[in-house]
């Protein structure tokens, strides 16, 4: 399909003449400005909504109701970032510091746990050999497609028995045994690619396990583990369920009950606040996305993760 | 060392003990309270099969929340599919700023699962929203998109399609794996660029649509975030999912015993089409592995 393929196919069949070659290129030329046009727009019409909220969050609602156009007609308004400090103060007496607190305190060691039971448990996977393995591998696999909606009843009088109601625990404790298993199929996935050299060269030298595990493993596969790692910020970041089943209350809130919160008390009359507010929530996920995007995309790709 | 048994039990320990507590006890203990009438308050009561009879023969939410999410299912699961194989299909050549494009289209996927990004299309299909103001430019009258019965289930529709990312990059990858030669090949028996896509491409990435029609599925039967917070499950149950179902059930009115019930259905459905895709697959899935296996 590409030029170079074609170019390459055609001479072990003949030579192709000048008015060949002038055809092919043309038609190569008007496919890539067709395909530059079809992602263009489709790309304009996938995102343009958001620069569109973007914009509301610096316009009246007068103007917001009328106008296509994303910037506000008045370009100083641009500098008026009201909306954004009365989103963040709320009409409650926490502040969205609060709950970006509270979201943090989920976030950071949920992902800190995912990864450590992700690293132990994958490396069990990849490289050892035991009676139960195989079986044990296909549970996992099993569970990938088990959706959670059929456990939340029992897991939540699981945790009520636990005297884990309206705590954090619920949210992280899972993920500290390995049973995110998307991520430890990622893990096993990528270490099974790589090859063992440096490990057998280890062992000779008298490395003990964790040693190895530590020192030659886990740099290894540090770009699955930022993969894990990024998705798990970004999916905790979004977990809207969870919070809402286990937290009851506000202070506890974290970022998406809290926005839900907002919503329920303001939301359909001052629409530039709430639209701010929430562009606000979005600025943690957006930017470990655009610092990290390539990760995000070899992650999805190799394990074909869920969106 | 790789030999030790005893290290690698120690090291696949953490994961018996979750998989134990977190999954397959729940599992199984959603199984047995789905028999059981359980208000939270004191302990279940067996009640055998009342929960589902009355699902079955005396329950209409019921049965219009399990429209609701299939007819869902049927609309998202192939519109996210075409969309994403068609950009992907577009990606696939030497273009500059492939990464770029990739990325953008990926991005809705990172955040559309966000309560913000819920909270934004809202006001995006709002009466006076960008949607109705750009169909009022041309000339359509305003849509009640969030009030109408009818046009409310579209707005969930709209926000999930929008989130084709993650089948998108399966697929561009997919695409980028398929061997050169056979379309060398195509091309010198003068095969269209359709043809080419029809007979070469599509039988190829057989099993990657068949990974992410499972996947897709698997996900859109438990849509919960949007209809959740968009139409709240309205107007007139429009948007009433199962898993907004299952939820008020269970962490509403706390009927535990019913609520489990609903979920042991919405599971035997999940299921059940994967099932059926699996069997199927035998007639549509295309296998190049044997020479692999053979190696």
């Amino acid at each position: 399909m590409s030029s170079d393929t074609v170019a390459t196919a055609l001479p072990k069949t003949r030579i192709p003449s000048n008015a060949e070659v002038l055809r092919t290129q043309r038609r190569e030329r008007i496919s890539l400005a067709l395909r530059y046009l079809i992602l263009g727009s489709v790309g304009l019409l996938m995102l343009y909504p958001l620069f569109w909220l973007l914009g509301a969050s610096f316009k009246s609602n007068q103007e917001i109701f009328t106008t296509i156009w994303f910037l506000p007609r008045d370009l100083t308004q641009l500098l008026d970032f009201s909306a954004y400090y009365n989103g963040w103060m709320t009409r409650t007496e926490f502040t969205f510091a609060t709950y970006f607190l509270n979201s943090f305190l989920i976030v950071i060691p949920r992902v800190i746990v995912t990864l450590i039971s992700c690293t132990l448990v994958a490396y069990s996977f990849a490289r050892f050999e035991y009676p139960g393995k195989k079986f044990l591998f296909s549970i996992m696999i099993g569970t990938m497609l088990l959706p959670p909606i059929v456990l939340r009843v029992p897991q939540y009088l699981m945790f009520k028995e636990l005297g884990m109601i309206d705590t954090y625990w619920p949210l992280i404790l899972p993920s500290a045994f390995a049973v995110d298993t998307f991520f430890t199929f990622l893990v096993v996935q990528f270490l099974r690619g790589t090859p063992r050299d440096m490990e057998e060269a280890a062992i000779i030298d008298g490395c003990n396990a964790l040693q190895l595990l530590w020192h030659i493993v886990v740099p290894l596969l540090k770009p699955a583990l930022i993969s894990v790692a990024l998705f798990q910020f970004i999916w905790t970041m979004n977990d809207f369920i969870g919070p809402l089943i286990y937290i009851s209350t506000v202070e506890k809130y974290p970022v998406s009950l809290a926005l839900k919160m907002s919503m329920d008390v303001s939301g359909e009359v001052e629409w530039a606040n709430i639209i701010a507010i929430s562009i606000v929530a979005l600025l943690p996920s957006l930017t470990v996305f655009f610092l990290a995007q390539r990760y995000f995309i070899e992650g999805a790709t190799s394990s074909g993760i869920k969106g | 060392m790789y030999e030790s048994k005893r290290l690698g039990y120690l090291f696949v320990m953490p994961f018996i003990l979750g998989i134990l507590a977190f999954n397959l006890f729940p599992f199984a203990a959603s199984f047995a309270l789905s028999f059981t009438d359980y208000p939270l308050i004191g302990s279940p009561t067996y009640i055998g099969l009342e929960n589902y009879e009355k699902m079955v023969f005396d329950d209409d939410l019921f049965w219009k929340s399990l429209t609701v999410t299939v007819s869902f299912a049927l609309i998202v699961v192939p519109a996210r599919l075409a969309v994403a194989l068609f950009i992907a299909q577009v990606l696939n050549f030497k273009l500059r700023g492939i990464n770029f494009f990739r990325a953008a289209y990926y991005l809705p996927t990172i955040l559309g699962g966000s309560i913000a990004i819920s909270v934004m299309w809202k006001f995006l299909f709002q009466q006076k929203g960008l949607v109705n103001i750009i169909l009022d430019t041309v000339g359509i009258d305003p849509i009640p998109w969030l009030a109408n019965e009818r046009y409310a289930v579209w707005t969930i529709v709209a926000l999930n399609t929008w989130q084709f990312g993650a089948a998108m990059v399966i697929f561009l990858a997919a695409l980028q794996g398929v061997p050169k030669s056979l379309y060398e090949a195509a091309e010198i028996d003068g095969a269209s660029f359709w043809q080419q896509f029809r007979s070469v491409t599509l039988p190829i990435i057989t099993p990657v649509i068949f990974f992410n029609m499972i996947m897709q599925i698997v996900n859109c039967f438990q849509e919960f975030n949007a209809p959740y917070m968009i139409t709240e499950g309205g107007p007139l149950y429009s948007t009433y999912f199962m898993a907004i179902y299952i939820y008020d059930e269970a962490f509403k009115y706390f009927n535990m015993g019913y609520a489990s019930a609903l979920s042991w259905v919405l599971f035997f459905l999940i299921v059940a089409i994967a099932g059926v895709l699996f069997w199927s697959s035998k007639y549509w899935v295309f296998y190049s592995g044997e020479k692999e296996k053979a190696r």
